[in-house]
């Protein structure tokens, strides 16, 4: 008799869902039963003067570039053109305890059974329940329904620790980089793997902002997504760029980051010829990066989220800036991201609850 | 999924090690194998060391004693598993193609393996680390009967594990984890050393700890060699064996071991000089007799275990030669 299951929070006041688009959102149809109940924050990239369908019934805010730059003003410097990585300002702007964020070419995917599979209430239960870096639960995330910790699991350990990020998959068009697209055009995944478990601490991840979700108190401040795009070498890099640099952080304060479900279905390959193009530097790049960050450490007296982003800041000046000038103006934009944020969220200290 | 070919030469799986307290053993008609029971592991360990071989440990006889390249190894109280399209999980197949294949320990990736079928790395994998690492060690899992603790399921009598994660990952570089004895295979030129019995204690699953304490040792080992560790398919289906409730009842260190065990293993950072599996055991069992001697009298004794199986690794080995 399996203990009966609490049904989960919808957190409809408490969640935002972040959508970067440069196109009608009618993709927001297929999503109508899952997400009507929550407030949408759009952040429209691109000709400002272009106006954006969306669908109607939904509760939504909007900004283009105009409403970025009058905002911001000049610190909107930080924030890409042209580029999904302005996604980001969403986070800034919201005022709710968590985020939801999703491409406007996925849709609802379908689990084994054929059942229409809702992300959101997916990403929700990740972010509710303790994460377990320290130890490597073999049956995966053991405070699933039907799940534990397994034989051997120190006791110690069964607590967790507070979830901060949950990061999804897809169905359909994989995540692949564009040499990979290349080689691989046909490939589809087709493999529905039934599990979310936590990235044990110490192991970096390759973070996709296509189907993400996290706790803006516990990370927000850590979710820059970099500058991409518009007058800037690289693209495609600015989810890679907040997921390494969250997961650092998430390590030294003893937050948990989760992968796996939910799935949803990807619709679209992006030209890999334009994709080899964004990424090639950071194909090249990211052989110093991941270095960079694997061995990076933060003070033991940064213990809130700011303070551990602005270490890291000048940590990417002193170590980076050598590989490309780059990484300078990149390293001064995580300062005013910074900034920025505590300017638009000053009521709250946003430190690690504990 | 697509199982690697099975070459005959090159695992071992039927060979049946009689625990010494066992009464008879009776084999079905038809299987290549070979049984070995107190007397044989007298001969070839001496009647000294024969304790090491007890109850649960006794297939750590079969580990010493072959000299085919891959080992697979299950509890007598797991049949086949069916997947989801209800065909029998061949664990063979499955658990040579995950060791056949590399490991991704440095960096996740978060198609799980990204070396089959279907999967690949994905967008924002360094490529400078998609070429892996050899793959020593394959942990499955369980269906049905899943490996709790007693008190796990004790507490949850009827739980029962049903959900078939089709996947298989590298655990990551220094994350540590329970190994389970129950559905393993390894390389054992690779870490054969390493696979070692040094916890004695239990008649059951829930009373024992030697298969944990193993796979930490094989872990770090595999650490420090740059050599990895899978954990997902293939699945067995576990019956039941024992009672929780009475195995509740004893005396069971093993839970308070592990509170030691595991900070130990995690501080623990072996000399670059170590670059075998046997140099990495006997500086492993160095540092526990010295670090956790003190705690209890059973790391001694683990230590002690452990540095006895490195000599009879060796002296076994020489025989071959």
């Amino acid at each position: 008799m399996a203990s009966s299951v609490t049904p989960t929070p919808l957190l409809k006041d408490e969640l935002d869902i972040v959508i970067p688009t440069i196109r009608n959102l009618d993709f927001l149809e297929m999503w109508r039963p899952f997400f009507q109940p929550y407030h949408l924050i759009i952040v429209q990239d691109g000709d400002p003067s272009k106006v954006i369908k969306v669908p109607e019934g939904f509760d939504y805010e909007l900004y283009n570039r105009n409403d970025i730059n009058r905002i911001l003003g000049p610190k909107s410097s930080c924030i890409s053109f042209k580029d999904s990585a302005c996604r980001c300002f969403g986070y800034m702007v919201s005022k709710k305890k968590y985020i939801f964020t999703i491409d406007d070419d996925c849709f609802v995917a379908k689990d084994p059974s054929g059942n229409d599979i809702n992300a959101l209430e997916q990403h929700i239960k990740n972010l509710l329940s303790p994460s377990t870096p320290f130890f490597f639960n073999t049956l995966y995330d053991p405070y699933r329904e039907g799940a534990d910790f397994v034989r051997g699991y120190p006791f110690s350990l069964r607590e967790g620790v507070p979830t901060a990020v949950s990061h999804g998959l897809w169905l359909n068009i994989p995540d692949y980089d564009a040499p990979t697209q290349l080689v691989k055009p046909r490939e589809r995944n087709t493999r529905f793997v039934d599990a979310v478990l936590t990235i044990p601490k110490g192991t970096l991840f390759p973070m996709c902002g296509m189907n993400l979700a996290f706790d803006r108190e516990l990370i927000g401040p850590a979710m820059y997504f970099g500058l991409m795009g518009d007058g800037q070498p690289i693209g495609r890099y600015d989810d890679m760029w907040a997921g390494w640099c969250i997961k650092v952080i998430c390590d030294h304060l003893g937050l948990g980051v989760k992968t796996g479900l939910p799935y949803i279905w990807h619709s679209k390959a992006s030209n890999p010829f334009v994709n080899l193009k964004k990424e090639y530097k950071g194909i090249y790049w990211q052989e110093e990066l991941i270095p960079f960050f694997q061995a990076a450490t933060l003070p033991k007296e940064c213990t809130t989220v700011q303070s551990c982003y602005k270490e890291l800041s000048k940590q990417v000046k002193a170590k980076l800036g050598k590989v490309d000038d780059y990484f300078n103006k990149l390293a001064d934009a995580m300062l005013t991201w910074i900034e920025a944020w505590d300017e638009l969220n000053p009521s709250k200290q946003l430190a690690k609850g504990k | 999924m697509s199982p690697a070919s099975v070459n005959d030469n090159e695992v071992d799986i039927v060979i049946v090690v009689k625990d010494p307290d066992a009464k008879q053993v009776k084999i079905p008609e038809g299987f290549d194998v070979r049984v070995y029971t107190e007397s044989d592991i007298v001969k070839v360990v001496g009647s000294s060391k024969a304790f090491l071989f007890s109850g649960y440990s006794s297939r750590y006889f079969g580990y010493l004693i072959s000299n085919k390249k891959y080992i697979i190894s299950i509890d007598d109280d797991c049949s086949p598993a069916k997947t989801k399209d209800g065909d029998f999980v061949d664990i063979v197949a499955y658990h040579l193609n995950n060791l056949k294949t590399p490991a991704t320990p440095f960096f996740f990736d978060t198609l799980y393996d990204p070396y089959q079928k279907g999967s690949d790395f994905v967008r924002g994998y360094p490529f400078s680390l998609r070429s892996g690492v050899p793959c020593a060690l394959s942990c499955g899992l369980w269906l049905n009967f899943a490996d709790y603790d007693a008190p796990t399921q004790a507490l949850k009598p009827d739980m029962r594990n049903t959900r078939y994660v089709d996947a298989v990952l590298t655990v990551p570089l220094k994350s540590m984890m329970p190994m389970s004895g129950v559905n393993i295979a390894f390389d054992r030129e690779l870490v054969g050393p390493a696979m070692l019995p040094a916890l004695k204690e239990g008649k059951v699953r829930w009373e024992t700890m030697e298969d944990v304490w193993c796979g930490l040792v094989v872990k770090t080992v595999c650490d420090h060699l740059k050599l990895g560790v899978k954990s997902g398919i293939p699945y067995v289906w576990r019956n039941e064996k024992g009672s929780a409730i009475d195995s509740l009842k004893k005396e069971w260190e093993g839970v308070k071991l592990m509170e030691d065990a595991v900070p130990f293993f995690e501080t623990l950072r072996l000399s670059p000089s170590s670059v075998t599996a046997e140099d990495c055991v006997v500086e492993i069992a160095a540092a526990v007799k010295e670090r956790l001697g003190s705690t209890h009298a059973v790391f001694v004794s683990a230590a002690e275990a452990m540095a006895e199986w490195v000599k009879l690794w060796k002296a076994v080995r020489s025989l071959d030669h």
